[in-house]
């Protein structure tokens, strides 16, 4: 059924400015009409959500759906199934699987799979270079054919600065992003949190706030250079910040994300050897933290991406330098934008809406991100008020690597509709 | 019935005094005189104790007897029960006691399991030519088969009760107390 | 009578209070006199069973725990690094779990990770007593270090304590850092600036640059072993200039306003990071260290047999993370 009326909701849309009451008319999978008083045509279902929010379906930029290669962590199907609970109607894939999704067979395996697990959207991102071995490019032109609305060698840094400019060059002609994640190898070797008091206190190897900051200024230097647009993934460091505002204000074409663990906890997380606040870039100092809100807020950062990374159960039970980096996203990451930053008088509800769907559809040219009439019916419909907690054994997501279970947090996703059809209901309660 | 918690004095400076000195002469007839005696009290009263008895011998008798100090903790079988002693003594025996009469002396006896640490420890340090045991107060109440030799008194005490041996040098007075209800282990 | 106990672990000196750190040491006291005795032995831990856990080599800590044990006639078991199963692939949780089936009392465990000793810990009922985790702390190492300075000076309040050297991948320091900070003892350290962790000063010490001024304020240098690999690393340029710049030698001691007490953890570099006139000196207490360790760590095993699990919680502290 992908035809229904969502009746007595407030309907937020950033890509038109609108935040009031309102109906919204789905028909065949389309949004038909989104105005006050609408009646349901003969058949049309009425959904009633008076007293909720509807907005469009949240999009993040940054998700490892591990498949293929490590479908003991994460697939497609678990991935989207959990996305679509967090309340994402379109996710973007990373390339680091197994095998590298540099090439066109793997980016069409990764839609075809997400076709099949028929949740979220999934729009793959490909590789920069071959294998992710930062030598050789990757075929652009082919994994945009294939799918790809970007590309990446995110879980590594693109390390040569010659390889970085050729990649922004070459990205023009299809006018897709290169996303970095900007980690200077040698400063971060061995580096197994955020170099600082609490790295001092228990005896780990830090990794500088400068590791990230000076690939931050040497992306923003190519991108300068060469005109091309240079995504820079889950920014952590108030360094990195006062980099991209100044950028942004000389127009260079750049963007930013920034992932809610790092807009919410500090290194102080990881003082009791807590492996589920393992996580690369770490979690820097309360300085950062205040750094990141206030960029969300000004649009320094434009979006807000998850940097989901599953897991499997007994990987991080391990000593701290031993267990892997990443904790998941997609399922907490809409409570904590509301508990954290809406709750916590940074941002309003449909600014949040905003960094989390419109923003984000827009820089990577998305469909999505909006409720317009004629646009897919991609809607989530939330309680911002509902208090909940974070129970990682009742997650949809294969993995439970979170250092937020048990918090209690506000903001419940009630109904995601992918293309008109309901695809996650909450259960009720 | 006293209530608990109720010190009954039972004897005071005198009685003490006469009993050590009776105490005294029966440890030299045991050890058929001071040439091999050695004397080693259990902390902290018996090695107190221990000390009054060596200057009684040495004013009747003009000899000074070797003495020495066993703190028992290391060696007793309830740390599991009671948990760690937070102050652990020194102890100090004698440069030789092989071959020697080892009296050993203490306020109190009662389940007899000081005593039984105490004869485990001083064996670590040597082979005695014989033990003694002389204890101010025995109390009955044994859970081992141990019986002392020379004994100040014997009282015959509830398991509840408590024998409180105080002594000047530790307490500041000598008195015997008894006390309803005070055993607290 | 204080009823103070330690819980059921020894996995740091930052988690411990003052009167924690004054019990272990008051204890220690009278095992020095087991030491001295004909037969080396007493009872107390008999029918305790240890387990000695190096995932790393030491045989200086190993050995001073194993005398510790046997000297309170526990029975121990040796499991080092090359016999162990960590080598064949298997995790620390399953080594947990393997030694919790075997039903032993303690565990001593070395390893090359901080935060490896918690990470047991949390996992078994045995107590564990931290015998070196990574560059996090070395507890039974700093205790030894302050029961050899209280010997020496008769107390630790206000005195001046230097740690000289490689801080940065320093157990001994962190654990001697929270140990004397939390007596009373000013304590500073010293070495060359990119073996220095970030934020030190943040732990309540002065930093010296130069290890004459050091010398100038001290009244202790406990003078760290310099692992030679830091050099390869990069960490500095040679052993010969670490000598000249940051080296203890009897040169520079002799321009010191007052004598200064000597440690050294061992095992010593000699010439790199101390001179041998200052080592074999009238003011080096390093042998007296090593015989402090065995009274040390037999006060610690002791303690920790008598320890009750309910009170292990307030004894390690409010250290559950951030949330």
């Amino acid at each position: 059924m992908t035809t229904l009326l969502l009746s007595g909701g407030r309907v937020i849309d950033p890509s038109r400015d609108h935040d009031a009451p309102a109906d919204l008319l789905v028909i065949d999978g389309r949004i038909e009409a989104v105005e006050a008083g609408l009646s349901a045509p003969d058949g049309v279902a009425v959904v009633d959500v008076s007293g909720l929010v509807v907005a469009p379906g949240l999009v993040d930029l940054h998700t490892h759906l591990r498949e293929p290669g490590h479908e003991g962590k994460e697939t497609v199907a678990t991935g989207t199934r959990a996305a679509v609970a967090g309340g994402f109607t379109a996710i973007c894939a990373m390339p680091n699987t197994d095998p590298v999704t540099d090439n066109q067979a793997t980016v069409g395996f990764i839609v075809k799979q997400a076709a099949e697990a028929a949740a979220a959207r999934v729009y793959p991102i490909g590789a920069v270079s071959l294998g992710q071995r930062g030598e050789q490019l990757a075929e652009f032109g082919e994994l945009v054919g294939a799918g790809a609305v970007a590309v990446s060698d995110d879980g590594h840094p693109v390390v040569s600065g010659h390889l970085m400019r050729t990649a922004l060059e070459y990205a023009q002609t299809f006018g897709i992003p290169v996303a970095d994640h900007c980690e200077e190898p040698t400063l971060a070797a061995g580096g197994v949190m955020h170099e600082g008091i609490v790295s001092t206190r228990l005896g780990l190897k830090g990794i500088p706030a400068a590791a990230e900051e000076i690939m931050v200024a040497r992306n923003i230097l190519l991108a300068e250079l060469t005109g091309g647009h240079v995504h820079l993934c889950h920014m952590s460091t108030r360094g990195s910040v006062e980099l991209i505002r100044r950028a942004k204000e000389r127009g260079v074409p750049v963007t930013a994300e920034a992932c809610p663990h790092h807009f919410t906890l500090t290194h102080e997380a990881c003082a009791a050897y807590d492996t589920s606040a393992k996580m690369n870039p770490p979690l820097r100092e309360p300085e950062d933290v205040a750094a990141i809100r206030e960029a969300l807020k000004d649009g320094t950062i434009d979006v807000i991406a998850t940097d989901h990374a599953p897991h499997h159960y007994d990987a991080k039970e391990r000593e701290f330098d031993d267990a892997p980096f990443g904790i998941i996203g997609l399922e907490t990451a809409l409570g904590l934008g509301v508990t954290e930053l809406v709750r916590g008088g940074v941002l309003t509800l449909p600014e949040l809406i905003a960094r989390m769907s419109t923003v984000p559809a827009r820089i990577f040219h998305l469909p999505g991100g909006t409720l317009a009439p004629g646009a897919p019916a991609d809607v989530v419909v939330l309680d911002p008020g509902a208090t909940w907690t974070v129970d990682p054994s009742m997650f949809f997501s294969k993995s439970r690597n979170t250092p937020f279970a048990g918090r209690e947090l506000r903001g419940r996703v009630i109904r995601t509709l992918v293309g008109g059809r309901t695809v996650f209901q909450a259960r009720a309660t | 019935m006293p209530a608990d918690g109720e010190h009954t004095i039972l004897f005071d400076a005198r009685a003490i005094a006469r009993a050590l000195q009776r105490m005294t002469l029966e440890i030299v007839a045991l050890a058929q005189g001071t040439d091999h005696l050695v004397l080693v009290g259990i902390r902290r009263r018996g090695v107190e104790l221990a000390e009054r008895i060596g200057a009684l011998i040495r004013e009747d008798l003009r000899v000074d007897i070797p003495r020495g100090a066993l703190d028992i903790t290391l060696y007793r079988d309830d740390l599991q029960t009671v948990g760690p002693r937070p102050v652990i003594g020194e102890t100090r025996l004698p440069h030789e006691i092989e071959g020697k009469v080892v009296v050993i002396v203490d306020d109190v006896l009662y389940t007899g399991r000081t005593v039984r640490a105490a004869l485990d420890e001083l064996t670590d340090f040597g082979r005695p030519a014989r033990i003694g045991l002389c204890v101010l107060v025995d109390r009955g109440g044994r859970e081992l088969p141990i019986q002392a030799d020379v004994v100040g008194a014997y009282l015959d005490v509830a398991p509840g009760d408590q024998v409180e041996v105080r002594l000047e040098e530790v307490d500041g007075r000598d008195v015997v107390e008894l006390v309803k209800g005070g055993d607290s282990t | 009578m204080s009823q103070l106990t330690l819980g059921k672990d020894l996995l740091g000196l930052e988690y411990l209070s003052p009167d924690h750190i004054k019990l272990i040491l008051d204890t220690a006291e009278p095992f020095k006199e087991v030491s001295e005795r004909a037969i080396k032995k007493v009872p107390t831990l008999r029918g305790k069973t240890i387990v000695n856990l190096f995932f790393e080599a030491s045989t200086r800590t190993r050995i001073s725990f194993e005398f510790a044990e046997k000297r309170l006639s526990a029975d121990t078991v040796n499991v080092a690094s090359s016999a162990s199963a960590v080598e064949k692939g298997e995790t620390l949780v399953d080594t947990a779990r393997n030694l919790e089936a075997m039903r032993i009392d303690m565990v001593v465990i070395r390893h090359p990770s901080s935060g490896a000793a918690k990470f047991l810990a949390d996992r078994i009922n045995s107590s564990v007593v931290n015998a070196g985790d990574g560059k996090h702390e070395h507890p039974t190492q700093a205790l030894l270090d302050l029961l050899t300075i209280r010997d020496t000076l008769g107390r630790i309040e206000g005195v001046k304590v230097c740690i000289c050297g490689d801080i940065l991948h320093s157990r001994v320091a962190r654990s001697n850092i929270w140990g004397l900070l939390k007596l009373g003892a000013e304590v500073a350290v010293c070495g060359p600036q990119t073996l220095m962790p970030l934020g030190i000063e943040q732990l309540g010490v002065r930093v010296f640059r130069r290890i004459e001024e050091a010398i100038q304020w001290a009244d202790v240098l406990n003078v760290l072993r310099l692992q030679l690999e830091r050099m390869s690393a990069g960490f500095i340029p040679s052993l010969r200039e670490y000598s000249r710049v940051f080296g203890v030698s009897v040169e520079r001691l002799e321009r010191a306003p007052r004598d200064l007490v000597i440690l050294h953890p061992g095992p010593m570099n000699r010439g790199v990071e101390i001179d041998s006139g200052v080592a074999d000196g009238p003011h080096s207490v390093i042998l007296q260290q090593v015989t402090n360790g065995i009274a040390v760590r037999m006060a610690v095993l002791y303690l920790l047999a008598g320890g009750r699990a309910d009170l292990a919680e307030a004894a390690k502290g409010g250290q559950e993370g951030a949330e």
